[in-house]
């Protein structure tokens, strides 16, 4: 079954990186084989989690021994403006005597607590290696309970090793699609409904978005999963419109909408200012071409020429603070390209960026507006960032929390671009947070005094002393 | 007091907010006190990246641990090959000191037998005979953070220390236990040196956890106690063993040198300190420094000045098993109340626990049993449930990821003992203080409560995931 899954989540069409490749290639799937003793980054039940835990109102339950759930609670910023039940860890916390006779019936008596202790719309289980390993009839379980307690219970079937957090995310995104989206009918539904796929609402972000939607008058039918409630993703497959955010990750969502309820998707951004206008403008053509009014799209551009002339506006006083910062981006994703076009937008150079998570056509993309002199790589060992940064190739590196040491450790200002940060940087004011979150750190008076040799060492340190930003 | 209750097993079947973490957790934190030490966890991916967000959120330092990467195929076949190609891909890459390896929930699950593996790995490398591995079995569904360290260091004894036919005079082990920060480690260190005595700390976290800038990037951990200094072990007068956990490892290294073993159970307090101290006077025959005897007046005055804040405080406690001992114990020597002490497996430690409630439990449960206490005392993840029921919680143990500094706490000693009943007391001081502003202390808000619904995914925490 679960054999069958990932290999149909490998031949995934609506992946431009999967396309590419040859019949062969795309049958080996996208798992690389990972080398032992050189590998980082988490495993699929660790993806899986990510993309279900942001909907808020349902129990996540992870089925396994303490290490999958007490190591990884209460660690992702993503926010709700309603219940916080999705932040409470659950798990079964399997000890040697539930390997031995099976952690079937705990799992049931858990399900069971969980449910009459919080009385969630639903409940999400989350499977993880050892009772995978053992054979736990997880499904079973889960249909079990779902009949006895009237509740849906929704098996997530990714345990850890089948797996990266990437092929996690896409497993969840079948989850949703076999189990929960499509059983719930909305009380009311209007012609600009949409769906966002792969929004998790990180700092808040999303709640930089929703208001421009509200103005323009764009309804978010249901947020996968940012801000999610158990009820909206049920009833993604009302919507007029999928917006696809990460596409690496959820696009096998965005497609089956498609193919099932004939839902057409586009996948968009919400970083930088361009990318943020086309997906707005991508929105509102693509709802009237489902027969929304064309209204819409006066409103959209209405909106798009308040917000540009005032983010401009607002980004014109960091520009000469900017004037000759380096920036080294080190992230994955869709985020390598909006964000190259947004911070040179703001006035900063883009030394390089890693392509870890991107596709072919955003590599290509980069390509072409940065020349080939560009840097982009696949993969940079953590030593070689060291050095590009302590040899002054870069002001600051913006990137995820797991380099940041490699940057602080440097003496070099670090921002943080991914899940663990407070401050959002989607759409326009998202940019002009993230440019201020720059200038902040860049204009510190710390990094002179850091970078200071002890009086009593005699050799000056190697760093050259920085000007302050705007000097 | 009363009647002590003992709940040793919760009846619930779903652990909620668990406070449990992981052995290889343990082992992980236990190996990265040994100066260019590489731990690896065996199992699959997703084990060693939770670990290791865990430990960088709370140290806010670069944690170095490696996976052996195992998936469905190797997990059902066996793992071997993996950790072979590990343990040699981290050998030429970083050319660590020591790889400490800890197996998971997968590689026990599976039954992979450890002891066959070390020798094959040997047989089969004999280029790499030099290199110093340390092979623990550490199962994510059985015991704890504690047993994992404890799993840790005794596999370090076992490995890597010598028996000596000679002494050096005034050279002392210390196996520091994991409700020791790298700051007690330091001030543990500062207290034996006073003597003239020089210590070799098994694991030294203080060196290597205590927040350093290298001149260059390594991907060990830097700092921390040589394998050379490990080997000496043998040489050592005594060993002063720092917590129940310990203990095992105590008698591997007394097994295998002869070195006699003086135990404490903790370092918080008066009268322990004073135990220490009066050992440490008699090992090393010198008198106590001035030093020391000006920091046991002050924490004399200090316990003066503060126990009207304590007296018949009802404190609840929700730490590690031999942490959660030291705690109660100098809470309960201060006059409080321990109402609860909860934690998160059952060990023999649990029993010398001066608290109403003893219970094996999590943060859920703790909830329920502190809605009337004046304080909780808990690690981070204790925020969320305290700030629901309006109590105020005093950070400690691990992980601490929304506090700076945690890793440098000082609580063993007449310092830090002064420390630790400043910080909590100034908690109760100010509560008495801010009472006619704010009424009633129950059903307030009151401390942590302004935290409600407040998320600290940490990031400028410190917190690194991704």
């Amino acid at each position: 079954m679960l054999q069958e899954k990932l290999q149909d989540v490998f031949n995934e069409p609506g992946c431009s990186t999967n396309q590419a490749k040859s019949e062969k290639e795309r049958k080996k799937g996208c798992s690389k084989a990972l080398k032992p003793g050189a590998a980082a980054g988490g495993c699929a039940y660790d993806g899986a989690m990510i993309a279900l835990q942001p909907i808020a109102d349902a129990a996540h339950l992870v089925h396994g021994p303490i290490a999958c759930l007490g190591n990884s609670w209460d660690n992702r910023g993503t926010k709700s403006s309603g219940s916080q039940l999705y932040r409470t860890g659950f798990t079964t916390d399997m000890s040697e005597l539930d390997i031995i006779h099976g952690g079937e019936k705990k799992l049931y008596k858990a399900i069971k607590e969980v449910v009459q202790q919080y009385d969630p719309p639903a409940v999400f289980v989350y499977q993880t290696c050892v009772p995978a390993m053992i054979g736990d009839d997880i499904e079973a379980v889960c249909k079990f309970a779902a009949k006895k307690l009237g509740k849906p219970v929704i098996p997530v079937m990714a345990p850890g090793f089948v797996g990266s957090k990437n092929l996690g995310n896409k497993l969840a995104g079948e989850t949703l699609l076999d189990h929960v989206i499509g059983t719930v009918e909305p009380e009311v539904t209007t012609p600009t409904d949409i769906c966002i796929v792969g929004e998790y609402n990180l700092a808040g972000e999303l709640w930089l978005v929703k208001p421009l939607l509200d103005e323009i008058g764009i309804r978010i039918l249901s947020c996968i999963s940012g801000d999610g409630r158990y009820n909206e993703v049920a009833q993604a497959h009302r919507a007029r419109l999928t917006m696809v955010v990460c596409s690496q990750a959820l696009v096998n969502v965005g497609r089956k909408m498609q193919e099932r309820w004939g839902i057409p998707y586009f996948e968009g951004s919400f970083y930088g200012v361009s990318d943020m206008s086309d997906t707005l403008r991508t929105m509102a053509r693509m709802l009237v071409e489902r027969g929304a009014d064309k209204a819409i799209i006066d409103r959209t551009e209405g909106v798009i020429a308040r917000e540009e002339s005032r983010v401009w506006r607002r980004l014109e006083p960091y520009k000469p603070r900017f004037d000759g910062k380096r920036v080294l981006l080190f992230t994955g994703g869709v985020k390598s390209w909006s964000m190259v076009t947004a911070l040179e937008g703001a006035g900063l150079t883009i030394v390089g960026t890693s392509t870890k998570k991107s596709t072919k056509e955003d590599k290509e993309r980069i390509k072409k507006m940065k020349g080939e002199e560009f840097h982009q790589w696949d993969d940079l060992k953590p030593r070689d960032i060291y050095k590009m940064l302590r040899d002054s190739e870069a002001d600051i590196m913006m990137s995820g929390g797991r380099s940041q040491f490699i940057a602080l450790k440097a003496k070099v200002p670090w921002l943080d671009l991914n899940q663990e940060r407070h401050t959002p940087y989607a759409g326009y004011d998202g940019i002009v947070n993230l440019c201020e979150e720059i200038d902040k750190t860049l204009s510190n008076p710390i990094w002179r005094q850091v970078r200071l040799a002890a009086p009593w060492d005699s050799k000056p340190d190697s760093k050259p002393d920085v000007k302050p930003v705007g000097a | 007091m009363g009647n002590i209750q003992r709940f040793p097993h919760s009846a619930k079947a779903a652990s909620t907010n668990p406070l449990k973490m992981s052995q290889p957790l343990g082992a992980a934190l236990a190996f990265l006190g040994v100066d260019r030490c590489m731990p690896l966890f065996h199992g699959s991916q997703g084990c060693t990246a939770f670990g290791l967000v865990l430990l960088v959120r709370h140290f806010r330092e670069a944690i170095p641990l490696q996976t052996t990467a195992m998936d469905q195929v190797s997990t059902i076949l066996g793992g071997y090959e993996n950790l072979e190609q590990a343990v040699r891909t981290i050998h030429e890459r970083n050319a660590p000191a020591l790889i400490g390896v800890a197996t998971t929930g997968v590689t026990e699950t599976k039954g992979e037998d450890m002891a066959g593996q070390y020798s094959l790995f040997r047989q089969r490398n004999p280029a790499l005979s030099g290199l110093k591995l340390v092979f623990a079995n550490t199962p994510d569904f059985s015991g704890g953070f504690e047993d994992g360290f404890s799993a840790a260091v005794t596999g370090i004894v076992e490995e890597v220390v010598q028996p000596s036919e000679t002494t050096v005079k005034g050279q002392i082990n210390v196996l520091a236990g994991c409700h020791l920060s790298p700051g007690d480690v330091e001030e543990l260190r500062d207290i034996i040196e006073s003597f003239g005595l020089s210590p070799i700390f098994l694991p030294d976290l203080s060196l290597s956890m205590s927040g350093r800038q290298p001149d260059d990037f390594t991907a060990t951990s830097l700092g921390g106690v040589t394998v050379e200094q490990i080997a000496a072990m043998g040489a050592s007068e005594a060993t002063l063993v720092i917590g129940e956990h310990m203990r095992v490892a105590a008698a591997a290294l007394e097994l295998k040198t002869d070195v006699r073993s003086l135990f404490f159970d903790r370092l918080t307090g008066l009268e322990a300190s004073d135990r220490l101290v009066r050992t440490l006077s008699e090992l090393s025959g010198r008198p106590v420094p001035a030093k020391l005897r000006h920091q046991r007046e002050t924490l004399v005055d200090g316990m003066l000045d503060g126990h009207f804040f304590y007296s018949r405080k009802r404190i609840a406690v929700a730490l590690e098993p031999d942490l959660l001992y030291a705690v109660t114990s100098f809470l309960a020597d201060m006059g409080a109340e321990v109402i609860a002490a909860v934690s998160p497996t059952q060990t023999a430690v649990l029993e010398k626990l001066k608290a109403a409630t003893v219970m094996v439990g999590d943060h859920s449960d703790v909830e329920t049993l502190a809605r009337d206490a004046d304080l909780i005392v808990s690690n981070s993840h204790g925020r969320q449930g305290a700030a629901r029921i309006g109590v105020p919680l005093h950070r400690m143990g691990l992980p601490m990821f929304d506090r700076l500094g945690a890793g440098l706490k000082v609580q063993v000693g007449y310092r830090g003992t002064r420390e630790l009943l400043f910080e909590i007391g100034n908690l109760f001081l100010s509560r008495e203080m801010d009472h006619d502003s704010h009424g009633h202390a129950h059903g307030h808000a009151h401390g942590d409560g302004h935290e409600h619904g407040q998320h600290c995914g940490s990031g400028s925490c410190g917190c690194s995931a991704g």
